[in-house]
């Protein structure tokens, strides 16, 4: 998480010139130096870097240059946006693509898993932002089916703005969502399969079909549950990286997130926005991270060993 | 009517360039509270006769012809619901591997309950109360506690014997055991057998144990099959096959077994196994280059190694503090000299640290505290990397795995020809060439394998490929770290023939590792016992053998198995 | 080289290649892509570099099947009338270009440091591989952005544009490494133990002379495996930086770029602009990917 400070810092601190670009054209030599010392940019290095970390916990990440308005009101305004739709999608990926793998390790050779795989080879293939066009394209100017943009109607519940609760918002969901979740869906198939026929191969499972176990207990109770342990720490990395990805899907659908906000401030070197950004999806993984470490331990009794 | 019988088993294994026949024509039959082993080396099909019993080959393997008789039923071809009632119902399977065989997810507990739910039709608290007699009758302490615990919190010893509760506790007929011995330690090994033998007299179930080591099937079997290449050459009772054997491969397997009651010469004939190529061509020292660019001017020293007080530690815990840190003592203050020509023996159980010692002579590790002495110079305090080569050059070391110790990339002439190149022992190119063909002459592989990968040769092969690039540096010194123990017996036998050969002829001085006592007690002069880092004793290898001083050399001697106990001859 | 040529067609790999249709099929596509977009100042019918052979007046025209279309615009024509085709071959070659170089370049670093971490271990591999899992917890994309937008903030405005492809390499490669040095690094770490890399310290062999000559050879297996994935990846995320509009410019554009430029079009019904460049570069990725994946399953000979 630190490390991940000091990059957002080093970023706010040596790329761009936060004076030429806070002050207009036409200042002079000695308002320039005033907004610096303002800023606080003549003190040490250190100084502005842990008075830079005490900020960002309190979630102060300053003022964005171009709109003049406190990064933190931005993300807060965003961020709802953003988590109802990665959440919504990974739900999308998990639901589909554990059964998916599942079945194709289990049926290596039946038409059905080969379907599967040919079709999660084309998900892979796929960049998001292509699906999204061609989603956009069908079921919104051909078909007309869909909204293509914009969250639809949203309820504010004071601290949180939700599109969960309105028809139209569910209905702008359904392609942003799906269009997040196939590659993730993919993702998700292959690597189950893969490391399902893994284990598949183990000692454990010839003796466990030696002893007549059945086929039901074999793969779900015995070969699954092996299955998860390195699953899970991926399927956790990935998760995180939906949020990422939600760039993407948010500027094809012009989806008012987190995503949107980083990509119009990249476009104009707003900085404040890019660091808060980067320290935030910082902290989701740090999450997702403690996350899996607990499931491992419910999974794994090796690592309960008692010293 | 026999228990099983088996009937004209053949299986194949069909793939793109033809049928592999893995088992031909298979014919035997086992009775209730009788032990039959099935011998054979690697690639004799043994492990494939349990499988397809059980209806397990892996695929593409089918059974193509033949029956499978259980109680005069014919069991092969089931469908897979009814095979189920019969694995482990009525043919139980113990694994080579103890520490793979089990789920590490689950506790005992709950894989015992499950095995003896589906197949004894017992409630919840009926089960757990056999499985905990299982574990019991299996020799596990405490198997009320122990029942709650994970496969991780037991030895490999005890994990083995979970697993023969595991295939114990439906109460069938059969019990297939597959090497199920053979990656235990000595003393263990020994445990598990009389384990497995009670078992059998006391629920006079019929067992079939699947081995290559003639030891364990003198120790435990009632009659004996011996196959080679998926036939079977010979069956009958464990003291006629062998004391008298009938068929010459079963002879030259026999022959092959290192004895442990007296010291030969030299292995009997044991070519009928694997040709072995050219054979072995003597050197004569006086005109060989082998012999003549050796001279390091001869050995003042009464000793030519020395290692003294050598310690070496592995960190277990890592620190920041010093107080704070664990450290394993691998090696413990061990001290032994070697005299020049002598061949030094250095047995040990695994985890003695028999290979750490080895590794710290020839300074692949580097020592905690002592000295290495060759010839003379403490090799410890040598500093550059110049005057470390040229030490080197002098002592060079055989591995254990023939599969890893060769670069797969390389060819054979490469790898030989790379300590030549390297240590700039020969002028042109050319030379070098004629020094490699020379050398793979010598270890009986003929100069047109230096073509060749390694993974066109077999384990045997490829030790002598290892052999071979050892000599190339014309060492005075040289390590044998088991280099026979991942090979089958007859081609131990040759490869101890080649090195005694080679010992012989250029008055190699040898440290012989391994952990096999009757190997030890045909090629070693003297013998240094380890146990746990320490050495336990030392003596000259005939005098340790009839005399044991230590406590735990004793023990060790007990428990080696003896081919011969059965009074043949 | 017979030698060699005879070991390969005699070989499992040969064998496994001719047996799957559907692999030839995309090593053909793959070879026939490479092929026309590398030659396409001769195969395209247009140079759309030349302002001399496209003029706005054929702007907007669509496929040639369609009402309106041209037999010279065989695909139809974008909004500054340059036609679609040729759009898409001098595109697929900017794509391949950065394809190709930025993996070579993160193959080349990914190496280096899995090596030196998996071989020295200790803190150097400590420290490596936190790097490493910091930046992997991090996906390629969000990475790539922020170099290429940290890179586009240092330099000055008219050197941006001549400078986007390398910029887009260096992003690109900078966010793919890691994946090569965690492989090289565990391989390395299970080479490394191996008897034979012990065999070579007894010869007294240096470090670096065992780590290239021994260790290198024996974990390119997967590295080969990976870089063909990556290949694939890299064109996507190209296209993606390119879509997103902080890639190569419009002036030379790669087939992201022209999915962006047609995306602008698609509610007014000019869907061509967007939806050739699109299946193309999803002919492409899929082709590489089909190659991959078959090397993958045909170098691993666990899953036969």
């Amino acid at each position: 998480m630190l490390t991940v400070a000091l990059i957002a810092f080093a970023m706010f601190q040596y790329v761009g010139d936060p004076v030429s670009n806070l002050a207009g054209q036409d200042t002079t030599v000695a308002e320039r130096e005033l907004l610096k010392e303002r800023l606080g940019l003549n003190d040490s290095v250190l100084e502005q870097f842990s008075r830079f970390v005490i900020n960002a916990v309190q979630g102060e990440f300053g003022v964005s240059y171009r709109m003049r308005v406190p990064v933190r009101d931005l993300i807060a305004e965003r961020f709802p946006a953003t988590l109802e739709l990665s959440m919504m999608s990974a739900f999308l990926a998990l639901l589909v693509g554990i059964p998916m793998g599942v079945y194709t390790a289990l049926n290596r050779d039946s038409w059905l898993s080969r379907s599967f795989m040919t079709l999660s080879l084309i998900g892979i293939s796929l960049p998001t932002f292509l699906i999204g066009i061609f989603l956009i394209l069908f079921f919104g100017v051909i078909l007309q089916w869909l909204p293509t943009f914009g969250r639809g109607e949203v309820v504010d519940l004071g601290w949180w703005s939700t599109g969960m609760l309105t028809g139209s918002g569910w209905r702008s969901m359904i392609m942003p969502a799906i269009t997040l979740a196939v590659f993730q869906m993919t993702l998700i198939v292959r690597l189950i399969r893969a490391e399902m026929l893994e284990v598949l191969r183990t000692d454990y499972i010839k003796f466990a079909r030696a002893r007549g176990l059945s086929e039901r207990s074999i793969s779900f109770s015995h070969a699954l549950k092996n299955t998860l342990v390195p699953v899970i720490t991926i399927i956790g990395l990935q998760i995180g990286s939906l949020i990422a990805f939600a760039i993407i899907t948010e500027s094809v659908f012009q989806w008012p997130g987190m995503g949107l906000l980083f990509i119009q401030a990249i476009g104009e070197v707003d900085i404040p926005i890019m660091s808060a950004y980067l320290l935030l999806i910082g902290f989701v993984f740090v999450v997702i991270n403690l996350i899996v470490d607990i499931l491992y331990y419910t999974i794994d009794p090796r690592l309960r060993v008692e010293k | 009517m026999p228990l099983l019988q088996i009937r004209g088993m053949r299986v194949e294994f069909p793939s793109r360039r033809g049928s592999v026949t893995a088992v031909r024509d298979v014919n035997f039959e086992l009775e209730s509270g009788e032990i039959l082993g099935i011998v054979g080396e690697s690639g004799a099909g043994k492990s494939t006769i349990a499988n397809a019993i059980l209806g397990l080959l892996e695929p593409p393997g089918i059974m193509s012809r033949g029956e499978v008789l259980l109680d005069g039923e014919c069991i092969d071809g089931l469908p897979i619901e009814l095979m189920r009632k019969i694995r482990g119902k009525r043919i139980g399977m113990i694994f080579q591997d103890p520490l793979t065989s089990l789920n590490p997810l689950q506790t005992i507990e709950e894989q015992l309950v499950e095995t003896i739910k589906i197949h004894l039709q017992f409630g919840e608290s009926e089960a757990q109360k056999h499985a905990i007699s299982m574990l019991e009758q299996v020799g596990i302490p405490d198997p009320d506690i122990r029942i709650k615990h994970y496969p991780h919190q037991f030895s490999g010893g005890m994990r083995q014997r979970v697993v023969i509760a595991l295939s114990l506790c439906a109460n069938p007929e059969v019990i297939l055991a597959d090497e199920p011995t053979t990656a235990l330690d000595v003393s263990i090994q020994a445990q598990i057998l009389d384990l497995m033998r009670r078992l059998v007299r006391e629920t006079g179930v019929g067992m079939i144990i699947i081995t290559h080591d003639m030891g364990v099937i003198s120790e435990i079997c009632d009659r004996v099959m011996v196959m080679y290449r998926g036939d079977v050459v010979e069956t009958g009772p464990t003291r006629k096959i062998l004391g008298n054997p009938d068929h010459p491969y079963t002879r030259s397997l026999i022959s092959a077994v290192p004895r442990a009651d007296r010291r030969m010469d030299r292995f009997p004939l044991v070519e009928y196994i694997e040709a072995a190529g050219t054979p072995h061509k003597p050197i004569d020292v006086q005109d060989h280059w082998l012999g003549k660019a050796r001279n390091f001017g001869g050995s003042k020293n009464e000793f030519l190694v020395s290692v003294k007080d050598l310690e070496m530690r592995f960190t277990t815990v890592r620190s920041m503090f010093k107080s704070r840190r664990r450290y394993l003592k691998a090696v413990d203050r061990v001290s032994f000299d070697i005299r020049p020509g002598e061949v030094l023996g250095l047995v040990g159980e695994s985890g003695s640290g028999k290979s750490t010692v080895a590794r710290l002579i020839c300074g692949i590790y580097k020592p905690y505290a002592g000295q290495v002495v060759f010839d003379g110079t403490d090799l410890t305090s040598l500093g550059s990397r110049r005057q470390i080569n040229i030490y080197r050059r002098q002592m060079q070391m055989i591995f254990q795995d023939p599969f890893s110790s060769l670069n797969a990339r390389m060819r054979v002439a490469d790898i030989v020809a790379e300590p030549i190149r390297f240590h700039r022992l020969a002028s042109s190119n050319k030379e070098v060439l004629a020094i490699v063909d020379d050398l793979l002459d010598h270890v009986g592989l003929g100069a047109a394998a230096g073509k060749k990968f390694p993974h066109e040769f077999s384990g045997g092969q490829r030790q002598r490929i290892s052999i071979a690039r050892a000599l190339a540096t014309r060492p005075r010194f040289l390590i044998c770290d088991e280099p026979t123990s991942a090979l089958d017996v007859s081609i131990q036998a040759q490869i101890l023939n080649l090195l005694k050969d080679l010992q012989e002829e250029l008055q190699l001085t040898m440290l012989f590792i391994s952990h096999d006592l009757p190997v030890i007690r045909q090629v070693c002069d003297r013998v240094a016992v380890m146990r746990d880092g320490k050495l336990v004793e030392e003596a000259k290898t005939e005098d340790l053998f009839n005399k044991p001083q230590n406590e735990y050399t004793a023990h060790l001697l007990k428990l080696m198995p003896r081919l011969h106990s059965h009074g043949a001859k | 080289m017979r030698d060699f040529l005879q070991r390969f067609f005699g070989g499992d790999l040969w064998w496994s290649f001719r047996s799957s249709p559907m692999v030839i099929v995309a090593a053909i596509t793959t070879f026939v892509m490479i092929f026309s977009s590398a030659f396409a100042n001769i195969v395209a019918p247009y140079d759309i570099f030349d302002l001399t052979q496209f003029n706005l007046m054929d702007s907007l025209k669509p496929p040639v099947w369609m009402e309106r279309g041209e037999v010279g615009f065989l695909l139809g024509t974008d909004d500054q009338g340059r036609d679609v085709l040729s759009t898409i071959l001098y595109g697929s070659r900017i794509s391949l270009l950065v394809g190709f170089f930025s993996v070579i370049s993160a193959m080349v670093l990914g190496i280096i440091i899995g090596l030196i971490a998996g071989y020295s271990g200790g803190w150097v591999d400590a420290v490596l591989m936190r790097i490493a899992d910091v930046q992997l917890s991090f996906p390629a994309i969000l990475i790539a952005l922020l170099v290429n937008g940290i890179i586009s903030g240092l330099l000055p405005g008219e050197a941006q544009a001549d400078l986007a492809i390398y910029v887009l390499i260096v992003a690109i490669s900078l966010s793919f490494w890691v994946q090569y040095a965690r492989t090289v690094r565990s391989s390395t770490m299970v080479e490394r133990t191996k008897e034979y890399v012990q065999a070579a310290q007894v010869i007294g062999l240096p470090q670096p002379l065992i780590l290239l000559r021994h260790i290198l050879p024996n974990v390119m297996g997967p590295v080969l495996v990976i870089a063909t994935i990556q290949l694939a990846l890299a064109i996507i995320t190209e296209a993606t930086l390119s879509f997103l509009g902080v890639g190569v410019p419009p002036t030379s554009p790669s087939l992201g770029t022209l999915i962006r430029i047609g995306n602008d079009y698609l509610f007014s019904g000019e869907w061509w602009i967007t939806v050739f460049p699109g299946l193309a570069l999803v002919i492409l990725v899929l082709a590489v990917n089909i190659l991959g994946d078959w090397l993958r399953d045909a170098l691993n000979p666990k899953l036969r």
